[in-house]
């Protein structure tokens, strides 16, 4: 009988070893860290949820049909900011993303610039930018449209670079053959390539600013948000179970409709 | 040699008509809602986008300089931020993974199972995180309990449909080779299945715990502990500086972990 043994495997090398060594002691450390420090009140937690149950789950399970009225618009309003914000933030995107992409302005500085730039302005979580521009403007809805505004165009201007990074750019460089100018190229050499991609990006960013504005509220930037802060200071659960059935069932509508739009353009 | 010259003469469009009537009417509808959103969303506001645009100035007025006295004081709610996103990626990626495995199509042969997974990841990803939030807050009281649930919750949702998503797109080859050679369900998930996916799970999880510092920020706001708590109260109390100061720590660490997170990715793909 022939002796099945599999063939022996290569030896790695001891600088490999103690390094994965090294990482996994440090992730572990982190772990320790994390675990032994987090401070919870268990006790309090389950003495708590205990006497709370009965009074915050079944209700958000049999909404406040009252309030139907009033979430709808309220919903409709957070439908607004989202709109407003995420078109604002795809016009302010592309001129930055173009500044970000290292095929297109030239120079690895300018891109290095439009890069940090787009991970400056990601670093700043929506509620932030809302509380700033709630205090700029007021508590209404347009803080609501700034912050999304802002907010998106971090992550728009990071995707539309990669995007436009990614292109043909033999393309381009035949136009510049035949004597096409820096317009003529950007009109038909570039646009025609980036412009199903940058559309399907912008209504997906569209679906995540719903999302977002949904929340905004909280400080003060209007839209549903100012529904869920009454309702959870008022602890009336019932009011804040048709608000989660209104923000679910407008999501829901609108990631579909997104979808749908984005697998047709692209 | 006249027929050539009527054809290059009358310049043919590089769109049909019908292509260009939708796109203006699409474009039509488009701007007109933005206006109409634009509208509705400035009712409210006194003295319109003009005097909104002069009280910038006074923001930085307000909130400049920050006052770094406060930065010992706030180091100690700052780290508590990341413990609650170490802790509840953690949970979340243990738990994402029979879920993700559940809906991927290519694994998931048995439709029903499928669907009833897929359909309770989408509801689970429409709920925003700070409904989440309060709704937590509200079942065990005030404090980082309920905010770790809370990211848990939400960042599973994130994180299945993504893993999900880079199982189904995985080589089905090996896995047919395993299965044809007589491994079992567990032996073809851990020596055919894994292999592939591991780097871009990895990648994925750091992607989600960047999303989660940035996410228990806010928690906070709704009284679920981190720093959102102590920006919250000097937010109530008008003291400006000091919120400005907590605003930019949380700016600096964003920076900093997603650095590392994204050299990280680098190294792992």
């Amino acid at each position: 009988m022939e002796n099945l043994q599999l063939p022996p495997k290569p030896e790695k090398s001891l600088f490999k070893k103690t390094r994965a060594l090294i990482i996994l002691l440090l992730v572990l450390a982190l772990y320790v860290w994390t675990f032994v420090t987090i401070d919870i009140d268990w006790g309090r937690a389950i003495e708590r949820s205990i006497n709370n149950f009965h009074r915050v789950i079944p209700k958000l399970f049999s909404p406040d049909w009252a309030a139907a009225g009033e979430v709808g618009e309220a919903m409709l309003e957070t439908i607004f900011i989202a709109f407003a914000g995420s078109l604002m933030a795809a016009i302010l995107a592309v001129p930055l993303a173009f500044l970000a992409a290292q095929n297109m302005m030239g120079g690895k500085v300018t891109s290095t610039i439009g890069k940090w730039i787009l991970s400056a302005i990601r670093a700043f979580p929506d509620l932030i930018l809302a509380i700033l521009f709630v205090v700029a403007v007021g508590p209404n809805a347009f803080a609501g449209v700034l912050a999304i505004a802002i907010g998106s165009t971090g992550m728009l201007g990071k995707m539309f670079s990669e995007i436009i990074e990614s292109i043909d750019m033999e393309v381009v460089q035949a136009m510049e053959a035949n004597g096409a100018n820096k317009i003529q190229i950007l009109f038909y050499g570039v646009i025609p390539q980036i412009t199903p991609e940058f559309l399907s990006y912008a209504i997906y960013r569209f679906e995540v600013d719903i999302r977002a504005s949904s929340i905004l509220g909280i400080v003060g930037a209007g839209g549903i948000g100012t529904m869920i802060i009454f309702a959870s200071s008022n602890r009336n659960w019932n009011e804040m179970g048709m608000i989660l059935f209104g923000i679910i069932i407008v999501v829901t509508v609108i990631d579909f409709a997104s979808a749908r739009i984005r697998r047709k353009i692209v | 040699m006249t027929k050539n010259n009527s054809l290059t003469q009358k310049s043919i469009p590089l769109y049909p008509a019908k292509t260009k009537m939708q796109v203006t009417i699409i474009f039509l509808v488009i701007l007109g809602f933005y206006l109409f959103s634009m509208i509705r969303t400035q009712e409210d506001m006194v003295g319109g986008i003009s005097g909104a645009l002069g009280n910038m100035y006074v923001v930085i007025e307000k909130f400049f300089p920050p006052n770094f006295t406060i930065l010992s004081a706030i180091w100690d709610s700052m780290l508590e931020t990341i413990k609650m996103a170490i802790i509840a990626t953690t949970i979340a990626a243990i738990i994402t993974v029979p879920l993700a495995v559940l809906s991927a199509q290519n694994i998931t042969t048995f439709k029903p199972l499928y669907y009833l997974t897929r359909t309770f990841l989408n509801l689970l990803r429409t709920i925003p995180d700070l409904v989440l939030a309060v709704i937590f807050v509200g079942l065990f009281g005030v404090g980082v309990f309920p905010g770790i649930l809370a990211l848990t919750v939400f960042s599973l949702g994130i994180l299945a449909k993504l893993i999900s998503e880079t199982i189904e797109s995985v080589d089905m080859n090996p896995l047919e080779a395993m299965r044809a050679s007589g491994g079992n369900v567990f032996q073809v998930i851990w020596y055919s299945l894994v292999p592939q996916v591991a780097p871009q799970f990895t990648s994925l999880v750091l992607y989600v715990f960047e999303i989660n510092v940035r996410a228990s920020v806010v928690l906070g706001m709704v009284g679920a502990g981190g720093i959102g708590l102590v920006l919250n109260q000097q937010i109530k109390f008008y003291n400006y500086p000091n919120a400005m100061t907590i605003i930019i720590v949380i700016f600096v660490t964003v920076l900093i972990i997603e650095y590392i997170s994204n050299k990280l990715r680098e190294a792992l793909l």
